[in-house]
């Protein structure tokens, strides 16, 4: 039985004395839940990536602390052929990965992880492909199938992706989660010991943070990587206290158990900041909620309806009911983080006199339909039972009775892809800061023909300037693009754009540079404790 | 008696099937399609759809895959979780000790508390104790567990500083568990203050979870000892002139027990129930907590095997109560070997 202590420190009282815990620093982070894995690629969600990816894990490129521009990882630059087909990447050299116990590794990383990290999910007859259930739904999700034909080893330090066709979001995608670059050798060993599932449970990779223990459901605890290649981490050990309650875990972090949460309640926010021990970090979320109207349905195939029922909206009214503040109306939809964000776009007024007059023009007065709120709340959404509920209020005055709707989570995605409702309350929280992955997943063609562009609208001079936008790698000329379809979304109305909601992450006073992750994600890499 | 515990033994192999049977088909009775929860607002396409349920089994009619899981659990195979691809027994089992020290240590706050004031309060019936003994009961029966719990956590762990919020011992202990018992292992861990921080951790949670079941053994006692104490043979114990102590307990007590026993036996059940709540507000990572995780997801080999599991530990308890009723009460041995 081996027994170790990470620290001289023990409880004082009822709380935890963190800074007294001898020279070790020590950060604890009450996290929401439990990951599923520890392998990024196997999984879709934000718990997930913060326990694995965001700390254990780099990519080729990655995006900068709190921010989504793209930077340096694994790779030290990138160059694409003028077809863009072909992505040739130089691998930095010296970068260690972790030592465990079941791995010593005998070399530095370099273009075998890169090949066996991607074919893994790539290629089906690739021995790992289906370990540990192969589902790599980000990867599929993400058309990498479809998009990367093949990737070659140029040598050991030099990788190349051939593409199908151009695509200019491909970089962006690389820094996905999903993208994570795990060791070669480890994954060798545990396939010659017959335990290949090994790799995905207790994890090898090149990240900031090594995996010491997980207890499920209750602790994970990481150690700083001491080799890491951008400089070890301030923290020498970081813990999650897996804490499901968002009251519970305000609790643990006024009674000093957890020096940073995730997820406060709405209605906590304000005790929160007016909390000495506490600084509560805000940023506008990279996210989206909307109203969609289905379009394939009479009378919403008319874009004097759409825009008659976005003006009886009051927008306003809803950023103060349902986000209690925490959010900001949307006029566009992209968030205003997001390049290419078009601030001239001019929201529809809240007006309910034109409305009612447009909608009599449209021959639609009276016109009785649904509103699909749905059951869960969301980072875009905290409560679309009573957002459907002002918006059903606010059509009533123009003469509009709305029922409202709902459905378990996962019959309410499904129905509303078959489009099965005439107007559906949902939202979208961006996977890598590019535009393309709001305005072509959401709205594309593409989208309307599988159900993920929930208003199912499919119209060919938007549809054109997305796929303009694909195809060239020029960023002033995408920009351009994605500024111009703005202006015909707005025009064409099949959505209403609702909110951007802000993200709040309190924190302690002793946490210094933590920034909040525009993904909404968490991670401890460059953070310090006083 | 051995007849008594054949019957008994026959009555349990129905109602395991009867179990296989409901936790199968609930789960599945529950609207929403696993795989498109997990994928959420991403959304899939549908030959992508259709290859994952090819490849967890679920394209197959359901009287096969129902028959599929009877076959898997008589070679002592649960599946594995779809979520964390973990077999669903090792999942269990690693959470298990932690539900199963909640449950013992609520069950035995109960019981510390429930039965005394019981039998005072049956003894001394009309009196000021009696009726605090009984509001406070119908208050803690009536209480939810959820509101108790958060209140419990603002007062003595926000307000006070009494008690930790949340978890089953302080993050800055580390060491291997052992049996998975946390006092057990932080004993065994030789470390200065595992074992008080991991008592200490213990208390509110153990206290919200016993209250329900400390309320319906405080009454049942006191009910049935209003019962006994009322009965010839107490009143000729008195006339007999034995002392009061001697007549509550040796005479009416052991009477008065028949009863509680059966009614601790049913808490059992009611207390894994109870754990589901107290784990998720705890943060104490025991089955319960694990369970609502698996329903939320539609993790459907989690769920009917967790769900069997458990029923299996209720099934045991009451099995084992049943026989030692049947031993207390020789009049219950012979109905039930009849």
């Amino acid at each position: 039985m081996k027994h170790r202590i990470l620290m001289a420190a023990v409880s004082i009282g009822a709380t935890v004395a963190f800074s007294a815990a001898g020279s070790a620093k020590t950060l604890v982070y009450c996290s929401e839940g439990s990951p599923e894995g520890f392998n990024p690629s196997l999984y879709t969600s934000g718990t997930t990536f913060d326990a694995s990816s965001r700390h254990l894990f780099n990519k080729l490129v990655e995006f900068e602390r709190g921010s989504t521009k793209i930077a340096p990882g694994l790779a030290e630059s990138w160059q694409a052929s003028k077809d863009g087909l072909l992505h040739t990447f130089r691998l930095r050299r010296g970068v260690k990965f972790h030592t465990t116990k079941n791995f010593t590794p005998s070399r530095n990383f370099n273009a075998d992880d890169v090949l066996y990290s991607f074919q893994r999910q790539h290629d089906p007859n690739h021995p790992y492909h289906k370990v540990s259930g192969g589902t790599y739904e980000y990867y599929q999700g993400m058309s990498m199938p479809s998009l990367i034909k093949d990737i070659v080893k140029i040598d050991d330090y030099t990788v190349q992706f051939v593409l199908n066709q151009q695509e200019a979001p491909f970089i962006a995608n690389l820094a996905m989660d999903f993208a994570s670059i795990l060791s070669a050798e480890y994954a060798d060993q545990m396939l010659a010991a017959g335990t290949p599932e090994k790799v995905d449970l207790e994890p090898v990779g090149t990240g900031p943070f090594q995996l010491v223990q997980y207890q499920k459901d209750a602790v994970i605890r990481y150690k700083a990587h001491p080799d890491y290649w951008a400089g070890k981490a301030p923290i020498d050990d970081l813990i999650f206290a897996i804490t499901k309650d968002a009251s519970v875990r305000y609790q643990k972090l006024k009674a000093g158990e957890c020096h940073v949460m995730p997820y406060p309640n709405p209605a906590d926010i304000a005790a929160m900041q007016d909390d000495p021990d506490i600084n509560m970090l805000q940023q506008e979320g990279l996210n989206v909620g909307y109203l969609a109207f289905n379009v394939e349905r009479k009378p919403f195939d008319d874009k004097r309806v759409r825009q008659a029922l976005n003006m009886a909206i009051n927008k306003q009214a809803i950023i103060d009911a349902v986000f209690q503040g925490a959010g900001k109306a949307a006029k566009n939809p992209i968030p205003p983080t997001i390049w290419s964000y078009n601030d001239a776009t001019k929201d529809y007024p809240y007006d309910p006199q034109a409305a009612k007059a447009l909608l009599t023009e449209a021959g639609a007065a009276g016109l009785k339909t649904n509103i699909w709120a749905m059951p869960v709340q969301r980072p875009y959404n905290p409560n679309a039972r009573r957002m459907a509920e002002v918006i059903q209020a606010d059509w009533a005055k123009i003469g509009v009775e709305a029922e409202i709707v709902s459905f378990e989570w996962g019959e309410y995605l499904k129905r509303s892809k078959n489009g099965e409702h005439d107007t559906v309350l949902l939202g979208w929280t961006g996977d890598n800061g590019d535009p393309d992955n709001f305005l072509y997943v959401l709205l594309g063609c593409d989208a309307a023909k599988d159900g993920t562009n929930r208003a199912r609208w499919c119209h060919k001079p938007f549809n054109d300037k997305l796929i303009q936008a694909k195809q060239t790698s020029n960023v002033a000329e995408r920009t351009r693009l994605y500024e111009e379809a703005q202006l015909i979304f707005k025009e064409e109305a099949p959505w209403v754009t609702i909110a951007h909601s802000v993200v709040f992450v309190p924190v302690r006073k002793d946490v210094v540079d933590y920034r909040i992750d525009p993904f909404g994600g968490h991670a401890f890499y460059g953070v310090d404790l006083k | 008696m051995l007849r008594f515990i054949a019957t008994r033994f026959g009555m349990v192999i129905p109602t395991f099937l009867g179990v296989t049977l409901v936790s199968f088909s609930l789960i599945r009775l529950v609207p929403g399609d696993p795989i498109e929860l997990w994928v959420g607002e991403r959304g899939i396409d549908p030959e992508r759809h259709a290859e994952l349920l090819r490849q967890f089994g679920f394209d197959r009619p359901l009287w096969e895959q129902y028959l599929g899981f009877l076959g898997d659990l008589l070679q002592g195979d649960l599946g594995k979780s779809i979520v964390t691809q973990q077999p669903v027994l090792s999942e269990f089992l690693t959470l298990f000790p932690a539900t199963i020290e909640l449950s013992l240590t609520a069950m035995m706050f109960a019981l510390l508390v429930g039965l005394p004031a019981g039998i005072i309060a049956g003894v001394r019936r009309g009196s000021m104790f009696d009726h605090t003994v009984m509001t406070v009961s119908l208050a803690g029966y009536s209480m939810p567990i959820f509101w108790w719990g958060l209140l419990l956590i603002i007062l003595f762990s926000g307000t006070l500083g009494w008690t930790p919020v949340s978890g089953r011992i302080s993050v800055l202990f580390y060491f291997e568990p052992v049996t998975g018992f946390m006092l057990v292992d932080s004993l065994l861990s030789g470390q200065p203050g595992a074992f008080k921080s991991a008592f200490r951790h213990l208390i509110l949670p153990a206290i919200v979870l016993g209250t329900i079941p400390l309320a319906v053994i405080a009454r049942q006692t006191r009910s049935a000892m209003l019962e006994v104490l009322g009965e010839d043979y107490i009143r000729t114990a008195h006339a007999k002139g034995l002392p009061p102590l001697r007549i509550i307990g040796l005479h009416a007590l052991r009477n008065a027990l028949i009863p509680v026993v059966t009614i601790i036996g049913l808490q059992v059940g009611l207390l894994l129930a109870g754990a589901i709540l107290t784990e998720t507000i705890f943060a104490w990572p025991g089955i319960g907590n694990w369970l609502v995780n698996s329903i939320s997801r539609r993790d459907y080999p989690s769920v009917q095997g967790g769900v069997l599991l458990v029923a299996c530990v209720v099934i045991t308890v009451n099995l084992l109560v049943d026989l030692a009723y049947g031993l207390i009460n020789p009049r219950i041995r012979r109905a039930g070997g009849s």
